[in-house]
């Protein structure tokens, strides 16, 4: 069994590791890293719980090989906060009680950093379409789209209160490619 | 001490005082509120830690090995090849764990690994522990165990009748009758045959429900410990810690005060996660061999085997209905597939005719149901455990009569309606019921007087009405304790702790405590900690089944919650030389009522009344009324303390061409009681609704036939071949509370859980009928069974007497 070392810019941070060749995005992020707050629900890249930000686009890390997320950046739910303040897409999801049992919700709520950045203003069927790939079974979806307008609301006021320089400094935070 | 003296700190959170003239008019403070939920930061910022997330020094993992047959005898196990290989700890196997086990106690026909015989493919056969994952796989892949195949049972109609020399599934309890038969459950109240003589029409109907799995998004985890001193800790998913603590000692012949349960935050459970599974059993016996802790997390395809959820069922129905449409008679016979063990399943056969009896007033009721085991994975509490199936099969019946009576279905559900304060034909009482109120919502909203009948070919609306316990009166191992019980300690800094056995799953019982405590002790909500489902620091709470948390864990919380109220009133009105009626505690503050300028911090208030009385604390207990039911074998078995009602208008779209349904929006109105917090109801309602439109149009738990090669295999473990509806097959759901106030209740609530489940499932059928003109008998409505349906010659003919009808009624109007 071949061993790699690879460096990963893990929530803004450089990290180092040694893996197997064959270990998992998500075995990294969560066994070795110990970052619990990426899920693992199916075993089969259906579910999406597991999904993580790799270059700003969201990807089911049990799906990703760790090498392959080598020299790049990863995110997950615990690098979205900033200095103790909620992500807007955090504070969509908890004011509009977009999470009930909260499994899929870190993995659903970087699905919703991406298309934000990507189309800061989406129409409910533009949600509902980047969220398809992560499985909710408690909510019926209704509060997580409202969430995730919540958060487009939220960024797109922040964006016009700042200058175009903070503006930049925003979408590479919120996961822009 | 005079109150000026202290130096309280006006909370964090504390409402303003020029606010508070406009709180203390108000009913209520909290209640009512649209609020956050107390876990959401933790959720939101992935720290909430899940079973899994657990993981301690020295930590073993377990696999456990699982049947490839459906039915077969365990001749012998050699797993010294497996115990050979390094980096294994411990293998154990049924003949380690003899003591059969099940969460009735009358029916525990299931061991935690199988002790000389196999009942379906993915039945538990051994565990192994070892450093990893892949060496405790590797080591399944050493145990020898040698099968002598049985006669597999598939299909419920054979298991009821046996070829002969075929050996049944468990061996019967008593001598002559047929061990595939779990439960045999006949009641009729009235003479039902002489009804349905004197009836002016006779509807007949068979239907058949699939069966369907939770599919919560976590599986199942647990981790055993078992320190030095002899006490065993087990973390584990489950949605019933108190009926797991029990089970785990009684089974591995434990001390029950020895035995610990900790519930972390579970990942959606569904009624998927309450009773014991294998792997809570190995856990801790893997733990107790090694002295290691032992973790085992199911793959995907495990939870699929271990299952417990819907009941396929088959259902034969006649309703006899007089000319104006009033229901003399139901009579329903169903034959109930649960798979290879007992689960829930005598409940399942009661409920799956007794809690068909509201909200409508029947003339005569019988029922006769049968639970038969199969070779299949065991089917048993998936929410709205035990009467979707039945539920679906009635108000398709009430739609047939509509139309064969000409009468609107609505109008029909009005003229049969129940009525509050009463008594349903087989003996349950009913206080309050909202249920014209939700018929009137979803009629309202949907537009129903406009539009049904009245849209064009291959566009439709129906609609159906449910109702459902709020928890039931009898818990499932009988004692004379309170179903609930809560510990409230009030801290010198205005915080508050509750200590709840409540069971956290997503529903929001970490919450409602929360809701509660703020209102009756003035407290602002983040002042609030709860403390739930760990067995060694809470009261027994029975857990979260049969919608039973808000309002059993709701009345113990309020009644520990009262008696601190009052103590903490009492001295402030001392302080003050006032009534007690007059001191407010509200939004932070203790106050008089009818001078709020005079008021001191809630942290001030709770140190006056402390320095009188000692230290804050308190408990509070619920139990269920016990006398309301009927006096007849069977009669306490959906006798709950309240009941929820419901009512949903589905619109749909079919595509004549291909059979595709699409479902486009579900308006529900359900009668909770009383809202806590409407943002949580309004979850549940939305949830349960997205569930019931699940199995109606896409999910099916089943399993390979003979002709398949592998009989009992389950068709599809995984989440790929396992449907289940995404954000864009998921229809608009409008939720509609209506608010009953139920004396039982907290503060008047009632479920919201799982009776929203039930309705949505027959108003897709009964839409699909307005749109194409065919009835959907059986589910899932998939595109196949739609496109089979809509080759019937007659369908179109069908479709335009029914709107032809509606048109010329318009017209004589």
């Amino acid at each position: 069994m071949s061993t790699h070392s690879i460096r990963v810019t893990v929530n803004g941070e450089a990290r180092t590791a040694e893996v197997e060749a064959r270990l998992l995005l998500v075995h990294l992020v969560r066994e070795q890293l110990r970052l619990t707050g990426t899920h693992i629900g199916c075993d089969t890249s259906h579910c999406g719980a597991c999904t993580v930000l790799l270059d700003g686009r969201p990807v089911k890390s049990c799906t990703v090989l760790a090498v392959q997320a080598d020299g790049r950046e990863v995110v997950t739910v615990e690098g979205l906060a900033r200095d103790g303040v909620l992500h807007p897409v955090q504070e969509g999801f908890h004011e509009e009680h977009g999470l009930q049992c909260g499994f899929c919700t870190p993995g659903m709520m970087l699905t919703a950093v991406a298309l934000l950045a990507r189309t800061p203003n989406p129409s409910e069927a533009e949600i509902r379409s980047a969220i398809s790939g992560n499985l909710c079974r408690c909510t019926g979806y209704v509060n997580i789209v409202k969430a995730i307008q919540y958060a487009a609301h939220r960024l797109s006021e922040q964006a016009a209160a700042s200058p175009p320089a903070v503006q930049a400094e925003a979408a590479v935070a919120a996961g822009g490619d | 001490m005079r109150p000026e003296e202290l130096r309280g700190r006006q909370a964090a959170g504390a409402v303003p005082p020029e606010e508070l003239d406009r709180l203390v008019q108000r009913e209520f403070a909290v209640i009512g509120a649209r609020l956050r939920r107390v876990d959401g930061v933790a959720k939101v910022t992935g720290r909430a830690v899940y079973t899994d997330d657990l993981t301690f020094p020295g930590m073993l993992h377990g696999k456990i090995l699982r049947s490839p047959h459906p039915h077969a005898r365990i001749v012998s196990i050699d797993a010294s090849e497996a115990l050979a290989l390094p980096g294994v700890h411990a293998v154990v196997t049924g003949r380690d764990m003899p003591v059969p086990y099940g969460i009735i106690p009358w029916t525990r026909d299931e061991y935690p690994l199988c002790v000389d015989r196999v009942r379906y493919i993915g039945d538990g056969v051994a565990a192994v522990a070892a450093v990893d994952e892949e060496t405790a796989n590797r080591a399944l892949g050493l145990i020898r165990v040698e099968y002598e195949p049985l006669h597999a049972f598939l299909e419920p109609e054979e298991a009821l009748d046996p070829p002969a020399g075929a050996e049944p599934i468990h061996a019967p309890t008593k001598p002559g009758r047929n061990g595939n038969v779990t439960k045999h459950v006949h009641l009729e109240f009235g003479d039902v045959d002489a009804e349905l003589a004197a009836s002016d029409v006779v509807v007949e109907g068979e239907y058949f429900f699939e069966g369907t799995t939770h599919t919560a998004i976590e599986p199942h985890c647990a981790i055993g410990y078992y320190d030095p001193t002899g006490k065993l800790t087990v973390w584990s998913a489950t949605q019933v810690p108190h009926y797991l603590q029990r089970e785990l000692a009684r089974v591995l012949d434990l001390d029950v005060a020895r035995v610990r349960v900790v519930q972390p935050a579970v990942g959606g459970a569904f009624g998927g996660k309450s009773e014991p599974f294998d792997l809570e059993f190995c856990v801790a016996k893997l733990a107790m061999a090694t002295g290691r802790p032992v973790k085992i997390l199911y793959t995907r395809e495990e939870v699929f085997y271990a299952h417990r959820g819907r009941h396929p069922m088959k259902m034969r129905h006649r309703l006899g209905a007089s000319a104006d449409g009033r229901l003399r008679a139901v009579d329903a016979q169903t034959l109930i597939d649960g798979g290879a063990y007992a689960s829930f399943g005598l409940v399942t056969t009661y409920y799956s005719g007794q809690l068909l009896t509201a909200p409508y007033r029947f003339g005569s009721y019988r029922f006769d149901s049968t639970r038969v085991y199969t070779n299949k994975p065991a089917c048993g509490p998936k929410r709205g455990h035990g009467s979707v199936q039945p539920r679906f099969a009635l108000e398709v019946q009430l739609d047939k009569l509509a139309e064969r009576l000409g009468v609107d279905p609505i109008e029909l559900r009005r003229r049969n309606f129940l009525g509050a304060d009463t008594r349903t034909i087989n003996e349950l009482r009913v206080q309050s019921n909202g249920f014209l109120m939700c018929l009137e919502a979803v009629e309202r909203a949907s537009g129903w007087k406009e539009r049904f009948r009245r849209l064009p070919y291959g566009r439709g609306l129906g609609v159906a009405g449910s109702c459902y316990i709020s928890g039931t009166n009898y818990p499932i191992y009988p004692n004379a304790m309170p179903q609930s019980a809560a510990q409230i300690q009030l801290e010198r800094s205005g915080r508050v702790t509750v200590f709840t056995g409540a069971s956290e799953i997503g529903q929001g019982s970490d919450s409602v405590p929360a809701y509660i405590v703020a209102e009756e002790l003035g407290v602002p909500l983040d002042y609030v900690r709860v403390v739930s489902a760990d067995t060694d620091l809470v009261p027994v709470d029975l857990g979260a089944y049969s919608s039973r948390e808000t309002l059993m864990m709701g009345n113990a919380v309020l009644d520990a919650a009262r008696k601190l109220r009052k103590r903490v009133v009492a001295s402030m009105a001392r302080v003050w030389e006032i009534p007690p009626e007059r001191v407010a505690l509200v939004g932070g503050w203790a106050l008089d009522r009818t001078d709020p300028e005079r008021r001191v911090p809630i942290s001030e208030a709770f140190n006056i009344a402390e320095a009188e009385h000692g230290a804050l604390g308190a408990t509070g207990s619920y139990d269920t009324p016990k006398d309301v039911h009927g006096a007849y074998r069977g009669g306490t078995i959906g006798a709950s303390p309240a009941y929820s009602f419901t009512a949903h208008v589905a619109e749909v779209e079919v595509e004549p061409e291909t059979g595709v349904v699409r479902v486009e929006r579900i308006w529900v109105a359900h009668d909770c009681g009383r809202a806590l917090n409407p943002v949580l109801v309004e979850g549940q309602i939305e949830g349960s609704t997205y569930m019931g439109f699940a199995e109606a149009l896409m999910e099916a738990q089943v399993f390979k036939g003979p002709e398949q090669g592998r009989a009992g295999l389950h068709n599809a473990p995984s989440l790929l071949d396992y449907r289940i509806p995404t954000s864009v097959d998921t229809p608009e759901l409008h939720a509609l509370i209506v608010e009953s106030v139920d004396p039982e209740g907290p503060y008047g609530a009632k479920e919201a859980g799982e009776g929203p489940l039930h309705s949505s499932i027959p108003a897709i059928a009964n839409a699909i009928f307005d749109a194409v003109g065919v009835r959907l008998d059986a589910l899932p409505f998939s595109p196949p069974a739609v496109w089979r349906a809509l080759q019937d010659p007659a369908a179109r003919a069908r479709w335009e007497a029914t709107h032809g009808a509606r048109r010329a009624e318009v017209a004589a109007d």
